[in-house]
């Protein structure tokens, strides 16, 4: 009962120190939370993410930035896949489903995608969900100039049903470069939360055929995404495609793809944690100084609750509990700045690559960041408790 | 004071307390051979500035330690306890008045005083407003003591030296920050809550008209030793 009144009076008469060192851990814990829950989200999301399919064939070159190209429509192709190469993995018998992509083009920075209308039909883009479009939306048919608008393209776009646009050469945006053809808006996806929220979905033979476009490579592709019927066929296409034969790529599995992403760029991941660690112990290390810088005007009153019959270890308790009751209210506060990096950062990969992150799920650095924080905070009040504990009563009974 | 007591509350014998000084050796602050004070007993404790007045009332109240000699409390050796056992006696049997009031700026007139109560038997939310109503400061309670005048301030920490019911009260020249007025008030009122509460009071003073009011007024001067007084300083750190 005496020691919370004390820690709370000790406190409020050191307000403004007790608000700008609870700032201070408020901003390290916000942003040790977060980039800790941006890593694991974002390494758990992006290394889950498939579009539902096990594999992607494409020229031969990097697997990730295949992968980076034909799942997370990120990237430029690493080349063209001949349409022979797509109907021979289409018919194999370890193969459920192969989808042909070609990319090339943009309407206004976002990216358009040559498919098969099987896209929408056949493949899952998670396990036992097919993409739906928006009520009284349809998908394209692949011999007319239709397009089916990813939902997070369809709203930054403002593109509607029944709108119309000429698609831009190129994968990044340029004015000049605009194609003659008219494209019309048949269907809006609903959000899937994957990379697809961000293409604009036209038939394969639309872009391969779009003025401008190259004669010689009119019927190639930029990928094939494929489904296996097991795990095992994918073992002996690698082998196949990647080991005995030297034009095309085989990028399986994907989610191993990413993995190696992450792996390459760990050291990141690193500097950041170490960066929010860093700040984590700056700031443990202002309720040091903060409580240590104002020892001198607390003497007196130590000497005077010393001198009504506190023991030393209350006055040393009281010490370490306002030390950690400072971290504490900075760690309550660090939530908000929690959830501002999440939902900032989560926006921001979503805008990037259409993975959307939860800024409010779980993550344990949510529980041990505030119990690691508090007792760095208690740890941080030893030096000054022991201070307190060794003051001499009598000489500072007197005001000084 | 030397009264012939069976069973004293407060018994001094041979104390000797001592500082470092800078020219080397030591100075002796505080030389008692023999003093006693009996239960609810009021003296006066004569000493001029510098004379060693508060370092006696520190090492009555086990806040310091003697060089040599006893302090028995409440038939405790509070000189010889340990510093957690002297802290424990303090808070249940002494009540210590400050010169300079010494309340808690953070804190309520209330909880002042049930901060004191706190470290002694244990906060006692009736009886510590019962005190500062006692004191005429019911309109106070949750004032802090920047918002009271000298005078309520004095009553405060009255009321918080008497709140956990000690059995001795030790009044470090509790008036002499006071005009005249507020000091005879402040004396009469310490004096009538300590007989209210059958609490011994020691009450230092160099004010010779406060004194002149205690049935028995003890000379500092006089209780100490003949030898200790030639000597000073004595030996060498």
């Amino acid at each position: 009962m005496i020691l919370p009144l004390m820690i709370w009076r000790s406190l409020r008469q050191h307000a403004l120190s007790t608000l700008v060192t609870a700032f201070s851990i408020a901003l390290a814990g916000g942003l040790l939370m977060s980039v800790w829950a941006v890593r694991t989200q974002s390494q758990a999301v992006f290394t889950g993410v498939n579009a539902g399919f096990d594999a992607v064939l494409g020229a031969r070159g990097s697997k990730l930035q295949l992968v980076l190209n034909a799942v997370f429509h990120l990237e430029a192709s690493p080349g063209n896949v001949a349409w022979e190469d797509y109907l021979t993995i289409a018919r194999h018998p370890n193969v459920a489903l192969a989808i042909p992509l070609a990319v090339g083009d943009n309407f206004r920075g976002y990216r358009l995608a040559g498919t098969l209308p099987e896209l929408f039909t056949r493949a899952e883009f998670a396990p036992g969900r097919h993409f739906t479009l928006r009520p009284g939306g349809e998908f394209f048919d692949p011999t007319r100039r239709e397009a089916v608008v990813g939902s997070f393209a369809a709203q930054k776009l403002g593109l509607r049903r029944g709108d119309q646009f000429h698609p831009y050469h190129g994968l990044t945006f340029n004015e000049a470069d605009q194609h003659a053809e008219t494209y019309v808006v048949v269907g809006i996806l609903e959000p899937s939360n994957t990379p697809a929220d961000r293409v604009i979905w036209i038939p394969l033979e639309g872009l391969q055929s779009m003025s401008g476009h190259a004669t010689n490579t009119v019927s190639e592709l930029s990928a094939v995404l494929v489904k296996l019927k097991s795990a095992a066929g994918g073992f002996a296409m690698d082998q196949a495609y990647n080991k005995q034969g030297n034009r095309l790529t085989f990028a399986w599995p994907i989610g191993q793809v990413m993995v190696e992403l992450f792996r390459k760029i760990g050291w990141f991941d690193e500097i950041l944690a170490l960066v929010a660690d860093l700040v984590a112990l700056v700031a443990t290390a202002s309720i040091l100084a903060g409580i240590y810088n104002s020892m001198n005007e607390r003497r007196r009153e130590i000497a005077i609750l010393r001198a009504l019959g506190a023991r030393r270890s209350i006055i040393c308790g009281a010490i370490l509990g306002e030390a950690a009751a400072i971290a504490a209210f900075g760690m309550a506060a660090a939530f908000g700045g929690y959830a501002s990096i999440m939902v900032t950062a989560a926006g921001v990969i979503r805008a990037q690559t259409g993975v959307v992150l939860d800024p409010w799920q779980f993550n344990p650095v949510m529980v041990f960041a505030p119990v690691i924080l508090i007792a760095l905070g208690a740890l941080a009040g030893v030096i000054p408790a022991l201070k307190a504990y060794r003051t001499p009563v009598a000489e500072h009974l007197v005001p000084g | 004071m030397t009264l012939p007591l069976v069973n004293p509350l407060l018994a001094i014998r041979h104390l000797r307390k001592s500082y470092a000084i800078p020219e080397g050796g030591r100075h002796l602050v505080v030389a008692v051979d023999h003093f006693d004070l009996a239960a609810g007993a009021e003296v006066g404790l004569r000493g001029e500035s510098g004379s060693g007045k508060t370092t006696l009332l520190n090492l009555i109240a086990g806040i310091l330690t003697p060089d040599a000699g006893t302090i028995t409390l409440a038939e405790q050796p509070i000189s010889a306890l340990p510093e957690a056992a002297r802290d424990r006696l303090r808070a249940r049997t002494l009540g210590y008045i400050f010169q300079t009031f010494n309340l808690l700026p953070g804190y309520t007139c209330l909880e002042n005083v049930l901060l004191g109560m706190s470290f002694g038997p244990g906060p006692d939310r009736a009886h510590a407003v019962g005190l500062l109503r006692r004191m005429g400061l019911e309109q106070r309670l949750n004032y802090y003591p920047r918002q009271l005048s000298t005078g309520q301030q004095q009553r405060v920490a009255v009321a918080r030296a008497l709140a956990n019911r000690p059995r001795l009260v030790l009044a470090d020249e509790p008036t002499g920050n006071l005009d005249h007025r507020n000091a005879a008030e402040a004396l009469a009122l310490i004096r009538e809550i300590c007989r209210e509460h059958g609490a011994a009071l020691l009450f230092v003073s160099h004010d010779r008209e406060v004194l002149a009011q205690f049935p028995h007024v003890a000379d500092l001067a006089q209780l100490r030793p003949p030898e200790t007084i030639a000597g000073q300083p004595e030996g060498r750190a």
